[in-house]
């Protein structure tokens, strides 16, 4: 069970928290300007880097909120957690890219 | 005479307090602080066991929680059954009936013994190469025969009757292993006044000091520094001691889990206490101090009951005061069986010393034993053993570069064997460390960390007992943030070994049965024959061969098994590698993991302010997500059918009452809430009045339905949602995402309310007339409060909110009132309804009368691939609205192309026939197969209003088949419907507005 640290309670355990995909991705103001394949790909295309990783995340079982963590796929390990709206301090993998 | 094997003197068990359990029937007396195994070998007893697979005679191999032979059925009491115990750390103690396993009829005279002849057969992989065919004959002949083999432990047949407990602890410092090591990083730890936490899994603390009786630490004898540690560290209030606890797993961030065996060893327990506990503790920082397990040496039949690991020979004499032997011959390549061979001597039994190594090799050593009066052979090898239940002889020869002397056997009634030891670094491997080989000590010692841990004492290759001490010292003042060193003064230990794989021979090498893993009875014929097929991979050959699988998970025989593949293949050891070491290290009981989670504590249950009354009233139940739901109220003598028969008729003829107090509610408030709303469902909310009410539909973003529910207009800013009964959790989380991550600007809060209203559904022609008597404050005509439409006002005193809503396609109100007035509203409404015959219906009721709507159910016709326009709600969706979750995805290729399956009703020629839900649907039955599948069945009632069988179905292009007779799957062939609208009562909907 891992520990996560989130940034408006603390440090709490793993199982007090969901994890929410992928970060950093922004809802389309208008979703009906995009054609079909940059929509599929807002909706279904994802970096998954073997590294690090920006994930959303949300205090499920505690404050409720919503906040931002990078993970490194590859070790589990939490290398930081911000709040929404904010952007991480470690350079993150995209497999994309 | 009692106990023919207790020396008269020695060893830490109380012989002043006699204990006695049974072993197959028969009485065993022992003292308190004996194990089972220890108790067994005072009263001579040696075969103990049949193994795995050849039924060989087994014993007692070796005196700890590696022990790979001596298992045992422990039975405690009725529903206290325990299979596979090993005798070397149950604790003997009165009352306990203990059996052999795996021999039938008995251990004496075993049937099963006949495979040890076949043993040809039973080579590495025999169960790939035998039971391929033929085919037909896997069913009826080699899986009933292989199940039936299959194990060792008798499965217990009635529930565990003990009880356990699961804790959850923090320390800065968790102390795994209580040996010096251990003791002197807890102490050094705790000077720092950190929390700390140490852990062994033994009764008593000291680990090999229990047995070093001869061993002194800083001028005192090992025993008093052992017993000053203890006392020590007893008197630090931040100081945890738990023996009798195992770390069995090493997960993420230094999370460790251990179990503690609480009551097993007392006769008669604390009432309550629980039999085990499970401890996850998260460390700050871990001290690895888990020791190191000897290793057996592999020659012919070193698997005779008699033959057990020299070091343990020395602790059933030093600690239990047991002689294992009255002859015993030690045979080892290293220096620390030479202090057991001293022991034994010095305990008064006959001892000889067989050395492999050259006398040059083992000079002094072998000088100090000679001086005893002790033979000493060295530059032997060891051919094979005399006797079958018991070892009678030991067959040695000289040998020197492969070359086998003359043979002599050497009579003895035990086997004292080392080949050396293996640090145990299984929780540093599976807190993710790094192994290295180490060349000089033959071993995988723990290389570069993981998590914040370190390894100390001989976990860490360190055998010496000043080092011990010194790396124990400075491995928990590190752990603790400090810099403290201490040095030791230690008696010598002594240590050094020659590794060895198999032992040369100068037998026939097709019988030379060498066994490597002793508990899946893997010889090191069977490793090589795995490496002649071809397996090389160390992970290959574990699972080809078995070696090092089952409860011990290979304690003993992993470094055999590698040093023999490494010289098979020619390859250095740390080419080879080690298999991955998972947990746990030792067995855990299904119970401690459990823990309380049984029974009425397995799952949390949800129960409605009615619950209790519809258990009065004869209510069965059915769980939906994690609430109970009355399902349907059977009166005596009626079934589940005939009930829901006469609750669907009473809710159309007169009036029924229904607990709808699972539905969630969320309550949406703030000056942007009908923004909100507008973003979230596919309906339009800005013009809804206030106090009217929409069915609302929620998306996912890719534009499959995730909810449904009526929602109502309280005030310009303010929403009462509903959603279905298991999707409440869904929709919350679901909002709180976007309110919180995409439009944090809209001033919104969403609360949810699933707990705090009882809803109660009063539904039928006579709703109105039931509920007017008990209202005030509202206007109930149908002119004032039409149909989807919700009031504010009292019922029987209580503020509610009373809808105008229908979840049946007749008249019906759903009166919400705080969830505390439920009971008795309910009960008043009951009342009220009495005189027109009002009907309590469950859950299956409901279900048939919307079933008889047309009526979705999120769930049943939807399972998360399922449009709007699928289930033919493309009516709902606010055409003026630019955006809302899952617009987007609606214009998607493959959601606006044809043959999309849509929702239908069905009507099977026979009337009677109630289909199965899931059935699949094809156009034309005589098709070959595979068949072309048009869809499926989705739901299914027999419908007492409408005389017959209704079903809802999901078909392609279903819409367009209207009148279409298909063909649907049953257990007995194909049945024909004929594809229908799903509304299949009150089509016109005059009713709901009556």
């Amino acid at each position: 069970m891992l520990l996560i640290d989130c940034p408006f309670c603390g440090t709490r355990p793993e199982t007090e928290f969901r994890c929410g995909g992928e970060a950093h991705i922004a809802r389309p103001a208008d979703p009906s300007a995009l054609d079909d394949g940059a929509w599929a790909e807002h909706l279904f295309v994802r970096s998954n880097p073997r590294g690090l990783h920006a994930e959303r995340w949300v205090h499920a079982h505690g404050c409720g909120r919503w906040f931002n963590a990078v993970r490194d796929t590859f070790t589990d390990r939490f290398v930081e957690t911000y709040k929404a709206g904010e952007q991480p301090s470690h350079p993150i993998d995209d497999a994309r890219a | 005479m009692a106990q023919p094997f207790r020396l008269p003197s020695g060893g830490r068990v109380d012989r002043a307090t006699p204990i006695r359990f049974t072993f197959d029937g028969r009485t065993i007396e022992g003292f308190a602080g004996d194990t089972v195994a220890s108790a067994l070998l005072a009263n001579g007893v040696h075969l103990v066991g049949r193994s795995f697979k050849y039924h060989r005679p087994r014993g007692i191999l070796t005196h700890g929680s590696d022990e790979p032979s001596a298992l045992l059925q422990v039975d405690r009491g009725p529903g206290k059954i325990d299979p596979n115990n090993r005798a070397t750390v149950v604790e003997a103690r009165n009352g306990l009936a203990t059996t052999s396993l795996n021999r039938w009829p008995s251990l004496g005279f075993d049937v099963g013994a006949v495979n040890d002849l076949l043993s040809p057969v039973f080579v590495a992989g025999f169960y790939y190469k035998t039971f391929m065919w033929p085919r037909s004959f896997w069913d009826k002949v080699y899986e009933p025969v292989i199940r039936a083999a299959a194990g060792l432990g008798v499965a217990p047949q009635v529930p565990d009757a003990d009880a356990y407990a699961n804790r959850h602890a923090h320390c800065d410092v968790l102390v795994v292993g209580g040996g010096p090591a251990g003791l002197a990083a807890a102490l050094a730890a705790a000077k720092t006044g950190k929390r700390v936490i140490l852990a062994d899994e033994q009764p008593e603390f000291g680990g090999s000091l229990l047995h070093e009786t001869g061993a002194s630490i800083d001028g005192q004898s090992a025993e008093a520094w052992r017993a000053a540690a203890i006392e020590e560290l007893d008197g630090y209030e931040s100081v945890t001691l738990l023996p009798r606890t195992t770390a069995f797993g090493y997960y993420n961030h230094n999370h460790v889990a251990l179990t503690e065996r609480v009551t097993d060893h007392r006769e008669s327990p604390a009432k309550g206490a629980p039999r085990e506990r499970l401890w996850q503790v998260r460390a700050a920082e871990v001290v690895l101090a888990t020791g190191a397990h000897e290793r057996p040496l592999v020659f012919a039949d070193n698997d005779r009951p008699g033959v057990m690991l020299a070091e343990s020979v020395r602790v059933f004499i030093n600690r239990y005061g047991v002689a294992p032997g009255r002859r015993i011959v030690f045979v080892t390549s290293g220096a620390s069986a030479y202090a057991a061979a001293a022991d034994a001597k010095a305990a008064g039994l006959e001892v000889v010393m067989v050395d492999l190594r050259p006398e040059r090799d083992c000079a002094s050593e072998a000088a100090d034993l000679r001086l005893m009066g002790v033979e000493v052979l060295t530059g032997q090898t060891v051919i094979g053993t005399k006797g079958r239940k018991r070892v009678a002889g030991l067959v040695v020869a000289p040998c020197a570069n492969g070359t086998v002397g003359a043979r002599r056997v050497i009579a003895c009634d035990c086997v004292g064997m080392s080949g050396g030891w293996t640090p145990a670094v299984h929780l540093f491997s599976q807190s993710r460390g790094k192994l290295a080989y180490d060349e000089g000590r033959d071993a995988f010692l723990p290389g570069v960390s993981a998590q914040a841990e370190r390894s100390a004492g001989a976990a860490a290759g360190v055998y010496d007992l000043a080092s011990c001490l010194a790396t124990g010292f400075a491995a928990g003042a590190e752990a603790a943030g400090a810099t403290e060193t201490r040095a030791f003064a230690a008696s010598p230990t002594r240590i050094g070994f020659t590794p060895v794989r198999d032992l040369p021979t100068d037998a026939d090498p097709a019988k030379v049965r060498a066994f490597v893993d002793f508990q899946n009875d893997v010889t090191a014929k069977d490793l090589k024959l795995a490496m002649r097929e071809g397996f090389e991979s160390i992970e290959h050959v574990k699972r080809y061969t078995t070696t090092g699988m089952a409860t011990d998970q290979g304690k003993t025989s992993n470094m055999n098994a590698l040093g023999i593949v490494s010289k098979a293949l020619n390859r250095p050891l740390p080419a080879i590698g080690t298999t991955t070491f998972r947990p746990p290290y030792t067995p855990v009981t299904f119970g401690a993991l459990v823990g309380p989670a049984r029974d009425a504590l397995f799952d949390p249950i949800r129960a409605t302010p009615i619950h209790e009354w519809a258990a009065e009233h004869g209510a069965a139940f059915e769980n939906v997500a994690l609430w109970r739901r009355a399902w349907y109220f059977a009166k005596p003598g009626e079934d589940m059918h005939a009930a829901v028969v006469r609750e669907c008729r009473a809710v159309r003829e007169g009036v029924g009452l229904f607990d709808a107090s699972t539905l969630g509610k969320i309550e949406v408030v703030g000056p942007d809430a009908a923004e909100f709303m507008n973003r979230m469902y596919v309906n339009p909310w800005t013009k809804l009045g206030v106090g009217r009410c929409r069915y609302g539909l929620m998306l996912k973003e890719d534009g499959y339905i995730l909810d449904d529910g009526v929602v109502a207009r309280m005030a310009e800013d303010r929403f009462h949602v509903t959603t279905t009964t298991g999707g409440a959790p869904r929709v919350m989380n679901h909002m709180e995402d976007y309110l919180q991550t995409e439009w944090p600007d809209l001033d919104v809060f969403l609360t949810s309310t699933t707990e705090q209203w009882a809803v109660i559904a009063v539904q039928g022609p006579k709703a109105r007339d039931v509920i007017a008597p008990l209202v005030s404050g509202i206007d109930l005509s149908n002119e004032a409060f039409p149909h989807m439409s919700v009031r504010e006002g009292a019922i029987c005193g209580a503020p509610c909110r009373l809808f105008r809503v229908s979840f049946t396609g007749d008249l019906g109100y759903e009166i919400n009132v705080p969830a505390d007035y439920g009971r008795a509203v309910w009960e008043a409404v009951f009342a009220a309804g009495e005189p027109y015959g009002i009907t309590p219906y469950g859950t299956e009721t409901m279900h048939v009368l919307r079933a008889e709507k047309g009526y979705i159910i999120v769930g049943q016709e939807t399972d998360g691939t399922v449009t709007p326009d699928d289930v033919g709600l493309a009516g709902m969706i606010a055409k003026a609205k630019k955006d809302f979750v899952g617009k987007r995805s609606l214009a998607r290729p493959d959601v606006v192309a044809s043959g999309r399956k849509q929702l239908v009703g069905l009507a099977t020629e026979t009337a009677s026939l109630v289909l199965d839900e899931g059935a699949q649907i094809v156009a034309d039955p005589n098709q070959p197969i595979p068949m072309k599948m048009l869809g499926h069945v989705t739901s299914s009632y027999f419908s007492a209003n409408c005389g017959r069988s209704i079903a809802l179905a999901l078909v392609a292009d279903g819409r367009a088949l209207m009148g279409r007779t298909l063909h649907v799957t049953t257990p007995t062939g194909f049945a024909p419907a004929t594809v229908c609208d799903p509304v299949f009562f009150d089509a016109e909907g005059g009713r709901i507005h009556a």
